[in-house]
Parts: C-alpha cells; sequence; structure tokens
C-alpha cells in the first residue's frame, strides 16, 4: 500500500519560498501564473490490510512528523 | 551551579556555549549527547545553536524526538530554566515547549551579521541582570528565523508579555528596516507561560567576549547565574528537577 502524503504551508501563512519562485516564473514570461505555494511531497510505503488502515497510519504520521501543525497542513491520497 | 549543554548531531555551537558557560563564567558545565536520557542534576539546560539532524524536514523536527528531550521537557515542567539558542529555540517549538514556529526569512536570505535586540522582559532567567528596554549587539546566523505565530496565539504572548527580545535600531527603535528575517512583531526570542524556558534566534554565546566583537550576549549567561543565586536564597533550586527531590528526600 502506498500513502502520497502532500504537505503545504496553510493559506494564512506566508511562503517566502513559493512567493520567489512565483517571481522568477514571472521574470520568465509565466504571467498568467498567478500565485504558487511550495511545499513537501513524501512517499509511504505501508503494510496495511486495507486502504483505510495504511490512510490512518499516514495521517498520524503526518500530524506527528511530517508536518508542523502549526504552519502547515496536509492532504493524503492512498494507492495499492 | 551546573549548566548543561545538549548537543545533537549537527550542533555547532555547543563548544562556544560550553566554553562561556566553563570559562568566562567559570560555572560546573557539561556536554550531553542528545542520546543521553539524563541531564545529570544540572541546574539549567541551554539547546545550543547549528543544524541538528542537518535540518533534514524542517528545523528541529528530528532532534524533537532525540532521547534527551524527555527529561529536557520535565525539567522545563518542574521550572527549571532552559535556554534555547538558534536552532536550539527551532526544537524547543517543535518540541511544544514555546509557541509558534519558524519559517524561511523573509526573502530567503541566510542572514549572518550583527543585530540590536531590545531586552523586553527582565523577569527570565536569562534576562534578570537587563535593565528594562536595554538594547545589546549580538550576532545572528540563520535561514529559518522568520518567527510565526496564528493572530490569537500572538496576541497571547504580547498580553503575557512572553516577547523577550525584539530586534531594533543601535537607538532601540522598532521598525521593519531593523526585521532581519520577517518575524512578525519583531520579535527575536520569546518565554512560556511559566517564564523558566526561553529562545532566541540571535547567539548571545558569540558576544561574550569583546575581542570577538562584542560582549554585550554575556548578560544573558549572568542572569542566569543572578536568578540561580537568588533562587538559592528562595530554596527554589534544589527542587527543579525530580532528580533533585530525590536527593533532597534522601
Amino acid at each position: 500500500m502506498q500513502a502520497r502524503v502532500f504537505v503545504t504551508l496553510k493559506p494564512s501563512v506566508f511562503d517566502p519560498q513559493g512567493t520567489t519562485v512565483a517571481e522568477a516564473l514571472h521574470t520568465l514570461g509565466y504571467a498568467a501564473v498567478r500565485d504558487v505555494r511550495q511545499g513537501k511531497y513524501f512517499e509511504l510505503e505501508i503494510d496495511a490490510p486495507n486502504a483505510e488502515e495504511a490512510r490512518r497510519l499516514a495521517a498520524d504520521a503526518a500530524h506527528r512528523l511530517l508536518s508542523n501543525p502549526v504552519i502547515e497542513s496536509y492532504r493524503i491520497e492512498v494507492t495499492s | 551551579m551546573k549548566i548543561a549543554v545538549v548537543v545533537f548531531p549537527g550542533s555547532n555551537c555547543d563548544h562556544d556555549t560550553y566554553y562561556v558557560a566553563k570559562d568566562v563564567l567559570g560555572q560546573d558545565a557539561e556536554l550531553i549527547w542528545h542520546k543521553d536520557t539524563s541531564l545529570r542534576r544540572a541546574d539549567a539546560v541551554i539547546l545550543p545553536g547549528g543544524f541538528a539532524h542537518g535540518d533534514y524536514l524542517r528545523t528541529g523536527a528530528i532532534a524533537r524526538f532525540s532521547p534527551i528531550m524527555p527529561e529536557v521537557a520535565k525539567f522545563a515542567a518542574a521550572g527549571g530554566p532552559v535556554l534555547g539558542i538558534c536552532n536550539g529555540f527551532q526544537v524547543l517549538l517543535e518540541a511544544g515547549l514555546l509557541p509558534g514556529a519558524m519559517l524561511r526569512n523573509r526573502r530567503l536570505q541566510f542572514r549572518c551579521e550583527f543585530v540590536h535586540v531590545r531586552v523586553e522582559q527582565t523577569d527570565t532567567p536569562f534576562t534578570v541582570a537587563c535593565r528594562s528596554g536595554q538594547s545589546i549587539k549580538v550576532p545572528i546566523a540563520h535561514g529559518e528565523g522568520n518567527y510565526y505565530a496564528e493572530p490569537d496565539v500572538l496576541q497571547r504572548l504580547e498580553q503575557n508579555r512572553q516577547v523577550v527580545f525584539r530586534y531594533v535600531s543601535s537607538s532601540g527603535e522598532m521598525t521593519e528596516d531593523y526585521n532581519p528575517n520577517g518575524s512578525v512583531n519583531n520579535i527575536a526570542g520569546i518565554c512560556n507561560e511559566a517564564r523558566n524556558v526561553v529562545g532566541l534566534m540571535p547567539h548571545p554565546e558569540r558576544a561574550c567576549e569583546l575581542a570577538i566583537g562584542s560582549d554585550d550576549g554575556l548578560v544573558v549567561f549572568q542572569s542566569l547565574l543572578k536568578w540561580s543565586r537568588e533562587s538559592l536564597l528562595e530554596g527554589n533550586l534544589a527542587t527543579t528537577t525530580s532528580e533533585h527531590q530525590t536527593v533532597v528526600n534522601r
């Protein structure tokens, strides 16, 4: 079972890296790019009996370690 | 007094801090490896600067789970003085011993320079020897010192007088021009509600002898000595940790 965890800064939190990347894209002529938010992506290979259990475990890991809940939120996708 | 300096893999200000405690202040000091599970009856704990665990994932995110950290948390909960300097501050934030979090510096610069910070509170173990509003010249060296707290947390911090240091000009005025990293309210350092845990981004241990540019940082460590003397008089110090409690009870 694989869980993909996407960690991004909460919308209310300023993202200095995303802003800088957006500015660079504008310099390159990508005027249509309105905004960039940079985040982290994890692939967890999990031994779990079902997708539900894999998701539960991934969410626990994301909450405790992969993200800092003060500034970040996460999204999980599970594939078998 | 005995000062414990915790060493994480990647700490690089541990020996500077140890040197200040041992040689400049003339106190008993000990380097404690992060895999240790005892603070060896220390009277104060300092988490030094550096790049614990290479700053992998987030600054302080892995260090938070080091075996010594539950001991640091226990020590802090018992009222023991804990100081986090730079990366040590980031570890305290990740560990939840201080509120808030660090973002990458505004404009992504790694800032390595002398700054002035104003001492806002003098009732912590690390500022008790300061004059209120005293401005001290100390170096910073960080890429992630852009302090952030949610608005309600920030409001509580200000209300409870938990903002201990702010970035200011050499004459002590607080404007955005003197904010090196984008921290909210120019925050350079904070304390917990009980006021015994303090974290700051600047490096007072790198400014304790005039020969290296400034000895303004010394007051942070002298504060600890003053606080310790005063606590001894009040009979508090011997009971700051459970370890001490055992000794006292014996």
